[in-house]
């Protein structure tokens, strides 16, 4: 951790403290997560996390997931584009709007969507008459998850929306390609790689969300049970082992997800800037 | 930007679709939280919030959010400095692992801290030697709640530091300035709304963790319950009109921050565009 | 070592490199008390990291570096009596241009009244009257400037550096403040060295130029001595508006000399005269052709092909016009020699021109 000699003080100072907080509050539970696993018999590893119940809410976990994800990307992708490219009264409201699902907490918007969504409540009642359930199925994880996963995509493609210069598109028209044929061909490709990252963002996120879904999903098991919820479970029976084996398991799909992600920016970072 | 006009019909078709979804989606849930908080009048509502357990859980709540704002502000101000104005080795990891907290699941960041300070752990013997309890009790829940919102005030100052650059800096520094003269009357002036932001965004997810507190609390009511947790103790035991009624509380929080985010971030880039 | 008496600034065998990248390969020089220095290179050349190592801003890896006969390689930037103006001014964006200016004093813990007195005198004497409450974001460049440079000066350093001062500024307003500055510095007395990218700045402000490329020194002299005198083939290519000749024993008045295959020519060198024009020298002239004549505003630029080669030359503008395809008569008075080995540069006179032995700059 050798550093060069700067000018600008205080390297001594920042390194400790930055050193003690990022020691106690990431590095020694970290460690703990490392020490821990290695404790664990491989055998009982693999049996735990191969169980068909668990193994049932891995596949809960990243569909509804997945699916919230996809309909985050284009409903996402659709508000940034509303935001960026239209004026209209109440824009300034939509757009402050958007954070909303970052500021209130997940238990609150897990409840309230619960309620809305029984075959009583006010939306739910409207889909009863077609007999479509929505809490307590993975249909309401999904809604629970689209909820938290707004704003993820939405910041991520905004941004990059408003930078597409305007010059790009006369250009194409002056080529005569129709609006249709604009988007797709000129200006989808400039904002792929945040829809991307949003995407991610909101997969990894959801993937690993408890507090809104954990009581719209009604917890059956090898139907609506999450994989953090099985987490929970196993902790509150202070089985440790188990808690951690899976914990494991859902680490390594995260880290799956942001490497795809890594892949993918880097990939298409170096088509834009040329550089091998 | 003649070309950039959609026709009419594609444009308010675009706009009522995505009004109709977040109205959904987003403004739904909050118009009904405060109706059912106060369908059985504004007598039980105030009941509601003004239970000893609640107001417990509301100071505990406060409490929590506090000390955490403190110190992430802290870490977030010295990391900041520390990444964006020094080259040293090591400084990649560093980044890394203070970005890694959001990339966790909560209730995996709540089995960490178990793992570090439960009975199995290897200081257990000392912390309990030392009558010092951690997990199932509120350091636990300050830990936690530490953890999830890590990044948020680095995060929000780094991109500011490393766009300003280090010129002032050094040209204060050349005049004999010590750090902490050029941190208060250089530095702090640049980064104060981004600051100020992060401050928000890391109350706003402090006051609503849920899934790794829930993992440390052990849920004593009154004692390690902070108000999510509360709520969902009211839920779970059918008292929905307590439970909405704790939950307007952090709606209204929700939509202070809200405003106060579009403010601060209003500021900031009029700042940066002057 | 009489000389080094005279010496304020002394750099010895600094080394510096980043990575892979040599920013500093065994630079020494000296300045003398008083001198207005002009560190000259294309970008990456090493010159701003040289200015920073020598302001403490960067640390060499190996060398010394003394001021005022003191080693400094230890001393910190804020004690090594140095005033520092920025390429970017780095002005404090949020203190108006007298906290700006106050800044330093008030660090070093003047009295209120002295602070106000000495930031006075300042914005008189870099005639910034009645802007003493603005923000540097309501400057125009050319302000920006000299508050940077009331700044650097307001705590009475012994040497003044300043990186790269004039390019941030309007080409147009550029060249009032070289005049401005170097009146100013000349009338202070004090010892300043700037580093710039321009030759014209150098030439024009600096009184002893250091020119530098990848890391090393290639020359230093007056601003006469090192555009008529390069010494090295950097300098003949990076100075004037240099055109590379191959077979240069093939014109008139020049002959092989020894090691040398190629040359360099300046358009101050080549001149065209029509031919119906008086020609003194008629022996050593070759005929040419006019390929080009384009418009630079003070003069015409001709492109003239002589022999397969490729000529640039200047020609005044009251002078009678010359039309692309016509013959004309050229003289090239002298060029540089660059040798096979690229390291030395010799320069040869055209013979018509030696034996009268007159010199021409």
């Amino acid at each position: 951790m050798r550093k060069k000699k700067s000018v600008i003080p205080g390297f001594g100072l920042s390194f400790g403290i930055v050193m003690a907080i990022l020691g106690l509050i990431v590095i020694i539970p970290l460690c703990s997560l490392v020490v821990f696993s290695m404790k664990l018999s491989f055998h009982d590893f693999i049996v735990t996390v191969t169980r068909p119940r668990v193994l049932a809410s891995y596949k809960v976990s990243i569909l509804t997931a997945f699916i919230a994800s996809v309909i985050n990307a284009v409903m996402g992708l659709a508000i940034a584009w509303v935001l960026v490219r239209y004026k209209f009264p109440g824009k300034r409201i939509m757009d402050g709007i958007i954070e909303l699902p970052f500021a209130l907490p997940t238990a609150v918007a897990g409840i309230a969507l619960t309620h809305l969504t029984v075959p009583e409540g006010w939306v739910g009642k409207i889909f009863a008459k077609t007999g479509v359930k929505i809490a307590y199925t993975r249909i309401g994880i999904t809604i629970a998850l689209v909820f938290i996963g707004i704003p993820f995509v939405v910041r991520s493609v905004q941004p990059v929306l408003e930078k597409v210069e305007a010059e790009y598109e006369e250009a194409a028209a002056m080529f005569g390609a129709s609006r249709v044929q604009i988007f797709f061909q000129v200006i989808f490709p400039e904002i792929r790689p945040a829809l991307i990252a949003g995407f991610t963002m909101a997969f990894a996120r959801s993937i690993g969300e408890y507090g809104s879904v954990v009581f719209i999903a009604g917890n059956t098991p090898y139907k609506t049970e999450i994989t953090p919820l099985m987490i929970m479970a196993k902790l509150q029976e202070f089985d440790y082992a188990s808690a951690t084996s899976i914990a494991l398991v859902m680490l390594l799909i995260s880290f799956v997800i942001l490497f795809v992600n890594a892949v993918i920016q880097s990939f298409t970072s170096k088509i834009v800037s040329g550089i091998e | 930007m003649q070309i950039r006009n959609d026709k009419g019909i594609v444009k308010w078709l675009l706009i009522g679709l995505c009004t109709v979804f977040l109205l959904v989606t987003l403004v739904l849930p909050l118009v009904y939280v405060i109706y059912t908080a106060l369908r059985e009048g504004f007598q039980a509502y105030l009941a509601s919030v003004t239970d000893t357990y609640a107001v417990k859980a509301i100071l505990l709540t406060v409490k929590v959010v506090i000390i955490t704002v403190v110190i992430n502000s802290v870490f977030g101000i010295f990391a900041a400095w520390l990444i964006t104005r020094f080259q040293f080795h090591g400084k990649k990891i560093i980044s890394t692992l203070i970005d890694l907290p959001l990339t966790i699941s909560p209730i995996i960041a709540g089995l960490i801290f178990v793992l570090t300070f439960g009975r199995q752990s290897a200081i257990y013997p000392l912390l309990e030697k030392w009558g010092i309890q951690i997990i199932f009790a509120v350091p636990g829940v300050v830990l936690a709640t530490i953890f999830v919102t890590f990044p948020f005030i680095s995060r929000e100052i780094i991109p500011v530091l490393t766009v300003e650059g280090t010129d002032e800096e050094e040209a204060a520094a050349l005049m004999g300035a010590n750090g902490f003269q050029i941190f208060t009357q250089i530095t702090f002036p640049h980064i104060k709304w981004a600051f100020l932001y992060g401050v928000v965004l890391c109350s706003a997810r402090a006051m609503g963790e849920f899934g790794a507190v829930s993992v440390l609390s052990g849920h004593l009511r009154g004692i390690t319950n902070t108000m999510p947790l509360y709520i969902e103790l009211l839920y779970q035991a059918f008292d929905f009109t307590g439970a909405f009624a704790m939950s307007s509380i952090l709606v209204i929080m929700a939509l202070i921050i809200l405003v106060l985010r579009n403010i601060l971030e209003y500021r900031g880039r009029k700042e940066m565009d002057a | 070592m009489g000389e080094n008496e005279q010496a304020y600034v002394k750099l010895q065998n600094i080394n510096k490199t980043f990575g892979n990248f040599k920013a500093s390969d065994d630079v020494s020089f000296t300045v003398e008390k008083g001198k207005l220095i002009g560190l000259l290179g294309p970008s990456g050349s090493g010159k701003t990291t040289l200015l920073r190592i020598l302001a403490g801003l960067e640390t060499a890896d190996s060398g010394d570096i003394y001021i005022d006969g003191k080693e400094v390689n230890h001393v910190p930037a804020s004690k090594r009596g140095i005033g520092f103006v920025f390429q970017n001014y780095a002005l404090f964006r949020y203190k108006t241009v007298f906290d700006n200016i106050a800044f330093g004093l008030k660090i070093q813990k003047w009295n209120k009244t002295d602070i106000k007195n000495r930031v006075e005198e300042l914005i008189e004497l870099v005639g910034l009257k009645g802007l003493e409450k603005r923000y540097p974001k309501q400057l125009s460049g050319g302000q920006r400037q000299r508050v940077a440079f009331a700044r650097a000066l307001a705590t009475q350093p012994n040497l003044l550096l300043l990186d790269e001062p004039f390019a941030a500024i309007d080409a147009k307003v550029r060249k009032e403040l070289r005049g401005w500055l170097r009146e100013l510095i000349n009338q202070m007395g004090i010892t300043s060295i700037f580093v710039t990218h321009d030759q014209d700045e150098a030439i024009e402000v600096a009184d002893e130029i250091i020119v530098m490329n990848q890391g090393k020194i290639e020359q230093i002299g007056t601003p006469v001595d090192v555009y008529s005198n390069p010494q090295s083939p950097f300098v003949v290519q990076f100075l004037g508006e240099p055109v590379s000749i191959r077979d240069y024993t093939q014109f008139k008045g020049f002959h092989e000399s020894g090691g040398s295959s190629r040359a360099v020519i300046r358009p101050e060198f080549v001149t065209v005269t029509r031919k119906k024009e008086f020609n003194p020298y008629p022996v050593t002239t070759e005929e040419g052709v006019v390929e080009r004549v384009a418009f630079r505003g003070n003069v015409l630029e001709l492109t003239v092909r002589v022999q397969n080669e490729l000529f640039i030359a200047h020609r005044q503008i009251g002078q009678e016009l010359i039309s692309e395809g016509e013959h004309v008569n050229v003289f090239l008075q002298r060029m540089y020699l660059v040798d096979d080995a690229g390291q030395t540069v010799k320069i040869a006179v055209n013979e018509a021109l030696r034996e009268e032995e007159s010199v021409v700059i």
